[in-house]
């Protein structure tokens, strides 16, 4: 195993993402004595808090200045990495919105293979990088084989990667590679972030949700969910199809690009439970999973698994919620 | 303007149970529901809309074999005037690097202006789009959620991020972007308007039509490979309630209560 291993790591007003521990984590899969080196950029005071924090858990940081960087463009990123990278280099990304966006373009450029949404990592065999992927929305996994030998992009799927515990900081070097990029400029350019709209109920601070997907089928039955909630003294979340389909507003939408929400009890009503969906599910709450699909990767995470159709089962369990707080 | 909507047939997830063949090494593909990528759909109805209000065309394509002419067909029911259907043996085992090569091969015998995909398909890995950008030469940009036609020359585009914000930026064209879905309503397709369409004649276009190199794509040049599928373990698994209707519902009531559910 010669190929070095480095880690993106984005930041936000000079702190790292979460993921910094877990794509070092991820490092550690692919070799146990692998040192990855942690590449950071960025401008200023913003760029160095960044490198400073990073310093407990790398051995090395590079660190790329460049007044195009101040916002992660993928495009002007590519383009300071494509120029900082030894060949063949792996280098690991989170699979974010960003890592989306950097991470194929990338690999295009660096003449490497890529593999994205890695949830597992099972090792190098000669030039062969073994990992698992998920498919088909989670309900099948499946071993991938990358060929490694002109280097690799990996996204890792957040959270999948444990951050490794009692680590002893690294003490690590920042190295200054600013100089090897030159002038950046990009086709797509950042304008400005649009934040979202405040809403009618925070489900972020509601501690019953009652949170209905696909499984719904029709824009007239979310009245049944909303019947259970009333009865329940909860409120109505989603899954991403119910806004993709105007049953109910963004705000109301639980996932990576919606609400992360920390319930006491969370209850699925025909929700398939992708990824997307469950990363915005924190605080282990009591979840009660129920789908028609007994292969719904809902009922992996779930506490309580029900095989049942909500159209049938939601309005019976409401008349009987009903008659018990009456 | 001249848009290429890049299309994929794929098993539907909300119709199927997906799971594994004897052998272990597919899905058990008997019986299976099949259509468009939902993505692509969104994707296909943003190129028409577009059109609509500017003139130009929507060409589709796809990379397959002849099973897949069926959604080229029903994305020509929704309006798409042109189609190519990508298919060659040589062309089989590709990866997505594989797929973005023949496809830039297509997007170089033509002119577009934009191109688009869907964010991603069945196997979730939402590579194709932004490694066919990086092959061209063009901006990308992923997760796109609304498109302003600024001019000929540009377009200003929203990104989906964290926690329902989104990310505004302006592209030059000619440019690729990745479709979310939700970004519009996709139009109804009759079987009137399937009808409508069935005798066009669907060009299909080998490694020789595309001036690919055969070596360069499919099963030999993927550096990427699925070796074979298997159920997940993500977590203990959830305790399945079964029985009566009646009695699972008392459980769950007694559950939630516990829990403090009920007020």
């Amino acid at each position: 195993m010669t190929a070095r291993i480095f880690a993106y790591v984005a930041h936000v007003n000079g702190v790292p993402d979460d993921a910094a521990s877990e794509l070092l984590a991820g490092a550690k899969r692919i070799d146990a004595a692998a040192t990855p080196t942690a590449i950071v950029t960025g401008t200023g005071e913003e760029l160095d808090a960044a490198c400073r924090a990073l310093q407990d858990s790398y051995a090395e940081i590079w660190k790329i200045s460049n007044e195009s960087l101040a916002y992660p463009n993928a495009e002007l990123v590519r383009k300071a990495l494509v120029a900082v990278l030894p060949p063949g280099s792996i280098v690991l990304l989170s699979h974010s919105h960003f890592g989306v966006d950097l991470g194929p373009g990338l690999s295009v450029k660096l003449g490497a293979a890529s593999v994205s949404d890695v949830v597992d990592i099972q090792g190098i065999e000669g030039n062969i990088l073994k990992v698992v992927r998920q498919e088909f929305g989670g309900q099948l996994s499946a071993h991938v084989r990358c060929d490694i030998s002109t280097g690799a992009v990996i996204n890792l799927r957040p959270g999948a990667f444990k951050p490794l515990q009692g680590a002893s900081p690294a003490g690590g070097s920042v190295v200054d590679k600013s100089s090897a990029v030159g002038a950046l400029s990009a086709g797509r350019r950042y304008l400005e972030t649009v934040v979202a709209e405040a809403a009618d109920v925070d489900i972020s601070k509601e501690p019953v949700l009652v949170s209905i997907g696909r499984g719904m089928q029709e824009q007239e039955n979310v009245a049944i969910a909303q019947e259970l909630a009333d009865a329940m003294g909860a409120v109505l979340s989603c899954s991403r199809p119910v806004v993709d389909a105007k049953w109910l507003p963004k705000s109301r939408q639980v996932g990576s690009s919606g609400q992360t929400v920390r319930p006491k009890v969370y209850m699925a009503c025909g929700i398939s439970g992708s990824f997307q969906h469950l990363a915005g599910i924190k605080g282990n709450p009591f979840m009660i999973a129920i789908n028609k699909n007994p292969k719904a990767p809902i009922f992996q995470v779930a506490d309580i698994g029900i095989v049942d159709d909500v159209l049938e089962f939601l309005p019976e369990l409401t008349t009987k919620i009903r008659e018990t707080v009456k | 303007m001249e848009i290429l909507v890049c299309v994929k047939r794929v098993p539907d997830t909300s119709e199927n149970e997906i799971t594994l063949n004897r052998a272990g090494n597919d899905i058990e593909r008997d019986d299976l529901v099949y259509s468009v990528n939902e993505w692509d759909n969104y994707a296909v109805e943003e190129a028409l809309q577009i059109v609509e209000r500017l003139g130009g065309n929507v060409t589709v394509a796809t990379v397959g074999g002849e099973d897949d002419e069926e959604i080229l067909r029903r994305e020509m029911a929704m309006g798409a005037k042109g189609s190519a259907l990508i298919s060659d043996e040589a062309f089989e085992g590709s990866d997505s690097a594989g797929i973005a090569t023949l496809l830039k091969a297509f997007v170089q015998k033509n002119r577009f202006d934009l191109i688009l995909t869907g964010v991603q398909a069945e196997d979730g890995a939402a590579q194709v789009g932004g490694m066919l950008a990086a092959m061209l030469d063009y901006p990308f940009a992923s997760l796109v959620s609304s498109i302003e036609v600024l001019n000929e020359k540009k377009l200003r585009v929203t990104r989906e991020i964290e926690g329902g914000n989104k990310e505004l930026n302006e592209t030059d064209l000619p440019c690729v972007l990745s479709i979310q879905t939700g970004i519009n309503e996709p139009r109804y397709v009759g079987m009137r308007g399937i009808r409508q369409v069935a005798s066009i004649v669907i060009p299909t276009l080998g490694a020789s039509e595309l001036g690919i190199d055969k070596n360069s794509v499919g099963k030999i040049a993927a550096k990427v490979q699925r070796t074979d599928y298997f159920v997940p373990v993500l977590g203990k698994g959830a305790e399945m309630l079964g029985g009566s209707r009646e009695k699972v519902i008392d459980k769950v009531i007694e559950l939630v209560k516990a829990k403090g559910g009920l007020k």
